[in-house]
């Protein structure tokens, strides 16, 4: 059951793009079509629910025993990047219509702060191995529909009439604003703890 | 203390070793394609590759050089190829470059697409002959104040194989914020009986990359990279009279056409149209009035748009295409080349096909 709100929480009132800000960069620079933005989105997924639990186990049972806590942040970034260029080559190589789906864009979230965030968030909180799993999951899906919601804003934003001065980035980080404040309607729900 | 700092560091040794392990397994097994086949042109070439990289760079080490302004990153949408077997979908990094037409025939970003298996390719022959010349400049001189004329000597291979009239691309270095190699396209205006010597005339153009770097950091002795012949803007064989129409550096490929036609005594009819803004927008007019004299049936005819008072100009004034339509009566059996901006161009083929010349006999260079 904890579970299942930590998963919910993940994606609604704990959202990592729209209450973090996390994951920014690749939020605004992937976010001008609908189906680029699924993709991407669908990558985040994936890898977040992966390397979470990834990182829960090398860290309780290689950083914990060692005492090296303090080594997480570069020994997760180390595992999140062999992790995902691993996967790279292994689409590549044996599926031609993942690749096309997700594996051109896992180069691009190689070094995304959310994916690393979601991995400290989970030492943090003390989550277990299988909450880490579902926080990263959630996470994930969070952090697409976010990307998604603003692909689809940032459609109609084509014919819509915007001020010079705030064309591209601008509008865009205006637009997250309201919808991190949009967001902010769920705060309360769940605990993300 | 000491303990802890020797723990920490082999363990991160260990994780890195580890991880690096992996990689190098994951290389030789799941990255390795082995050596596959690329046919060229129907088995014209067949080059043996190590698969995995992208076709554009697997046809580079073997020395046939797709143009591309980009060096490979997807975004300059240049380095199209037919792939007519074994390049698998389409990537949606190439999608934006790709027009429905292009889609029908099979042409594909060659940096994009990766050779992964046998694969088979249509390439414009001339690509054979395209290699990669490390050069030396020989001399830099001023055509015009914005024109400056650049003669790079051949070092390594030491000899080029050209076609009057094709361009080459110069590989411009880093210098001050540019952080990577651009290529830019150049018509070479020495003529092709040099083969030792590439002569380029670059107008500068405000905050270009290539021109900003030859008009304000190139000087005599520098060492420059180009690579090419390509383009099939050339002389077509035949007896039909010429026209030829340039402005600016378009001056460029028509003088190597030119000092070609002068060397093998070429009795074609042809006229010369050079179009200028004022009188310090001309160049080489000494030279053009020697060729008239040495090319049996040539005549050079420079324009100004806009002469000023102390041009003291007593040629022809107007516009470009004006003065054509003017000097030019009866066009249908001639042959129109034409090199210069594209909005110059697309009024010169109109005033042309009014004129009479059908538009498979009208050639340009759009820059």
């Amino acid at each position: 059951m904890h579970n299942f709100a930590i998963f919910f929480a993940s994606i609604f009132t704990g959202n990592i793009l729209l209450t973090n800000y996390l994951g920014m960069c690749s939020f605004l620079s992937v976010s001008k079509e609908l189906k680029t933005s699924l993709g991407l989105g669908a990558a985040v997924v994936f890898v977040m629910a992966t390397t979470t639990p990834l990182n829960w186990m090398v860290y309780q049972w290689l950083l914990i025993p060692f005492g090296l806590e303090y080594l997480r942040f570069i020994v997760f970034i180390i595992v999140i990047a062999a992790f995902v260029q691993l996967t790279e080559m292994a689409l590549e190589r044996y599926s031609e219509g993942l690749y096309q789906a997700l594996g051109i864009f896992l180069p691009l979230i190689t070094v995304n702060c959310a994916i690393l965030g979601a991995s400290l968030f989970m030492v943090i909180r003390e989550y277990t191995l299988a909450t880490s799993f579902f926080f990263g999951l959630g996470s994930g899906i969070g952090w697409a529909l976010a990307i998604v919601a603003m692909a689809g804003i940032r459609q109609k934003l084509k014919s819509a009439k915007i001020p010079p001065g705030l064309e591209g980035p601008g509008i865009t980080l205006v637009i997250a604003g309201f919808m991190a404040m949009a967001f902010m309607g769920f705060s309360g729900m769940i605990a993300l703890t | 203390m000491l303990i802890t700092l020797l723990v920490s560091i082999a363990v991160i040794s260990l994780i890195s070793v580890f991880l690096s392990l992996l990689m190098v397994i994951a290389d030789a097994t799941i990255g390795n394609y082995g050596v596959v086949k690329i046919t060229i042109n129907e088995g014209i070439r067949d080059l043996e590759v190590l698969g995995g990289q992208p076709l554009l760079r697997s046809l580079q080490q073997e020395g046939i050089f797709i143009p591309s302004a980009c060096g490979g990153r997807g975004s300059c949408g240049l380095c199209k190829v037919k792939v007519v077997e074994g390049g698998g979908e389409y990537l949606p990094t190439e999608l934006p470059f790709i027009s429905e037409e292009e889609r029908a025939q099979q042409i594909r970003l060659s940096c994009q697409v990766k050779v992964k298996n046998d694969i088979a390719i249509e390439i414009p022959e001339e690509l054979f002959y395209v290699k990669e010349f490390s050069t030396t400049v020989e001399k830099i001189r001023n055509l015009t104040h914005d024109i400056k004329e650049v003669t790079l000597r051949l070092i390594d291979p030491g000899e080029i194989t050209i076609k009057a009239g094709q361009y080459i691309q110069f590989v411009v270095p880093e210098y001050e914020d540019l952080d990577e190699e651009v290529y830019r396209a150049y018509s070479v205006a020495s003529p092709p009986g040099d083969a030792t010597h590439v002569e380029l005339e670059i107008r500068q153009v405000p905050g270009g990359i290539c021109t900003t770097y030859v008009h304000e950091h190139l000087k005599e002795g520098d060492t420059v990279t180009i690579n090419g012949p390509y383009g099939d803007f050339y002389l077509r064989e035949s007896d039909a009279p010429i026209i030829f129409i340039a402005g600016g550096s378009g001056m460029a490929p028509i003088k190597s056409i030119l000092l070609d036609m002068e060397k093998n005594a070429n009795p074609r009819s042809a006229q010369y149209f050079f179009g200028a803004r004022s009188k310090r927008d001309l160049f080489l007019l000494d030279e053009m009035k020697a060729l008239e004299s040495s090319i049996p049936n040539f005549s050079f005819v420079p324009a100004l748009s806009e002469p000023l008072g102390e041009d003291n100009w007593e040629g022809e004034v107007g516009l470009i295409t004006d003065v054509v339509r003017k000097n030019v009566s009866d066009a249908q059996a001639s042959e129109a080349y034409l090199c210069g901006s594209p909005g110059m161009i697309d009024a010169c083929i109109k005033v042309l096909t009014d004129l009479g010349v059908s538009e498979d006999r009208i050639f340009y260079d759009k820059f």
